[in-house]
């Protein structure tokens, strides 16, 4: 190992501009940007991410398609499991990237972030953006199979998935930190994942149609906040195909709560408001960790 | 303007206690700007708890403390503005190279992106990394993520640099090298170092250092001053003739003189001054002399009647260090 010092450096200090919103979002920016770097480099995780959705959809789909009868004849069950496979891909990736705040915690990172001179805020929130976008930039690559499940490549159609899905993986991600924040050590990520990430994924109907449950679980289904992602999907997907009457009842039911139908636009801003929560809870419980 | 007369670190009766345990239990002092203090003291000692309370990591349970002028607990950001840190423990992204690292450093920082270049390329020569900048940090070794660590410490020019356990678990070799770049940074910027060690060795670099032991500062003062204090060297001699020798010095100069290990030892207040007149007085021929100065060890034992060793082997102490080494 060399141990020579350099000859004498003119070390200029560096002046820094005070702190203010505009270090807020930069920081918020960097964080975001470490996400993404980290996921670019990471060839596994990005591999990971697309393997669990093909299997479901072609596999699963492709197996289930010839004994599920999905209510309509010509409507393929893979073109019913598409907007749902989504989602669930989503949900994976970005609750994965929140969590990491668990193993930033471990390795050390988390603290460089948190002694530095920003707000909790933009750190998680630089967190958030980052795991929304690598969730998003996922689903992309599914969304690119979309003909092969029946579904038109219609740029509004694409356009109106994207961002449903940016804002489903905004909102999975700071959920994602609420549990990082809870979760004690990396041991503990799984389990908490497998017991509350995997029943929102079955209880949310994005693998079945939510029309004629039975009522515990109808109940379930909309008290679970996946629904509220799993549902304008398909309904945007379903407005792109021409269904029978009949098929869109069985396979694209209106949400109703006690008989009131919860419209389209409110769904989403029902999944936006708990993302909201959710992020300020996230927030507040990493402030209190002195 | 008169933040230049301030302290850079000033602590009255700083104290922390986790529920039943009090890890600090009142310290005081105050550091210069521009000077480099350590904290000495065993496993346990409460010098991690000290350094986190100082850089806003851990909320005080009683006293106070002001750093670069700010207070530590109402001014969080102010103090973080201007502070670098080295944790014990590292707390780098192995994912991302050492540039990488040190880019997203400087933008939390707000350094502004033409500078930073400049003062990544600074730092990363001080250190030697200069050439590895492009390297991923799970590729480097123990010594230089340390190297690493203390290069993005600099990045933002903090006006002190708080280094906790910075040579913990490297090699001697390495551990020397840090010093030079440490002491070299010291000549370069007029950097207020504050660091925490408890290798013995390590706490002579410093202007002044504080002992600290179960979490209360039992001495503090310069390295000279603290061995001073102690008053003793240890002069050893091998002669011949031992009992003779040895009737001779208690003759002469009043000392009682030891036989330990094949040599006669003594204990004299200035054992450099003292040696020529014992051998000019002494009439017995004489093979060979040494003087040991006391060494901060023996300052340690002599302020808590416990070496640095036997204070980290007792019950409830931390975890031996060697368990505790860097990864
Ligand atoms: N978060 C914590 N919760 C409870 N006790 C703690 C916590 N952090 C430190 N302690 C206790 O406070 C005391 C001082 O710990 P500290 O880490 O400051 O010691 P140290 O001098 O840095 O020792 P070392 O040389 O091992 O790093 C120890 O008894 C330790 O167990
Ligand atoms: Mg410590």
């Amino acid at each position: 190992m060399t141990t020579t010092v350099q000859p004498p450096l003119p070390i200029a200090p560096v002046q820094r501009p005070p702190t203010g919103l505009a270090s807020d979002l930069r920081a918020a920016r960097v964080v975001c940007h470490r996400e993404l770097l980290r996921w670019v480099k990471d060839g596994r995780r990005l591999l990971a991410g697309l393997v669990q959705p093909l299997l479901w959809l072609f596999v699963l789909g492709t197996g289930l398609s010839r004994v599920v009868s999905v209510g309509a004849e010509n409507v393929d069950f893979r073109t019913f499991l598409f907007p749902g496979v989504l989602v669930t891909s989503v949900m994976f990736t970005a609750v994965f990237s929140g969590v990491s705040v668990v193993w930033d915690r471990e390795f050390g990172f988390l603290r460089e972030m948190l002694v530095a001179p920003i707000r909790r805020t933009s750190i998680l929130g630089g967190k958030c953006l980052g795991g929304a976008i690598v969730a998003t930039a996922q689903a992309v690559v599914i969304l690119a199979l979309a003909g092969l499940c029946g579904i038109p490549y219609s740029p509004v159609l694409m356009l109106q998935l994207l961002a449903i899905l940016f804002l489903a993986s905004l909102s999975i991600t700071a959920f994602g930190l609420l549990l990082g924040a809870r979760v004690a050590n990396i041991q503990s990520v799984m389990p908490v994942i497998q017991t509350v990430i995997t029943p929102m994924m079955f209880l949310s109907g994005a693998l079945y149609p939510t029309s004629g449950l039975p009522t515990w679980l109808a109940f379930a289904t909309k008290i679970n906040p996946v629904t509220y992602a799993v549902n304008p999907m398909r309904h945007v997907v379903f407005s792109h195909l021409d269904l029978t009457p009949e098929a869109a009842r069985v396979l694209d039911p209106q949400l109703t709560w006690g008989g009131w139908p919860v419209p389209f636009a409110l769904q989403l801003v029902i999944l936006a408001a708990l993302g909201l929560v959710t992020f300020a809870v996230a927030v507040h419980r990493f402030s209190k960790t002195d | 303007m008169d933040s230049e007369s301030r302290a850079a670190i000033r602590v009255e009766n700083l104290q922390k206690r986790f529920g039943e345990v009090e890890a600090v239990r009142g310290v005081d002092f105050e550091v210069q700007a521009g000077e480099t203090f350590g904290f000495l003291g065993p496993n346990g000692a409460g010098k991690s708890t000290t350094i986190n309370m100082l850089c806003t990591l851990l909320r005080p349970t009683g006293g106070r403390a002001e750093v670069a002028g700010f207070d530590v607990v109402s001014q969080r950001n102010d103090v973080r503005r201007e502070i670098g840190l080295v944790f014990q423990d590292m707390t780098l992204d192995t994912y991302l190279s050492a540039g990488q690292n040190l880019r997203f450093h400087g933008q939390l920082y707000g350094v502004p992106s033409d500078r930073l270049e400049v003062r990544m390329r600074q730092v990363l020569e001080l250190v030697g990394l200069w050439d590895r900048r492009d390297k991923d940090v799970d590729t480097f070794s123990g010594g230089m993520k340390r190297r690493l660590e203390i290069a993005r410490g600099l990045l933002h020019s903090p006006r002190v640099l708080f280094l906790d356990e910075p040579t913990v678990g490297l090699d001697p070799q390495t551990r020397a090298s840090i010093w030079e770049y440490l002491d070299e940074l010291r000549r370069q910027e007029n950097l207020t170092i504050f660091l925490t060690t408890h290798y013995m060795d390590e706490a002579e670099h410093c202007d002044r250092i504080a002992i600290m032991d179960a979490g209360q500062i039992v001495a503090l003062d310069t390295p000279e001053a603290l061995k001073a204090a102690i008053g003793t060297d240890r002069v050893r001699l091998e002669i011949d003739d031992e009992a003779a020798a040895a009737a001779a010095i208690k003759r002469q100069f009043g000392l009682e003189a030891s036989s330990v290990g094949g040599a006669l030892v003594l204990q004299v207040p200035d054992g450099e001054h003292f040696v020529p007149k014992l051998l000019a007085d002494l009439g017995v021929p004489v093979r060979s002399v040494s003087v040991t100065r006391p060494t901060l060890d023996d300052v340690f034992m002599s302020y808590t009647g416990r070496t640095i060793r036997d204070a980290e082997s007792a019950p409830g102490s931390e975890i031996p260090a060697m368990f505790r080494g860097r990864r």
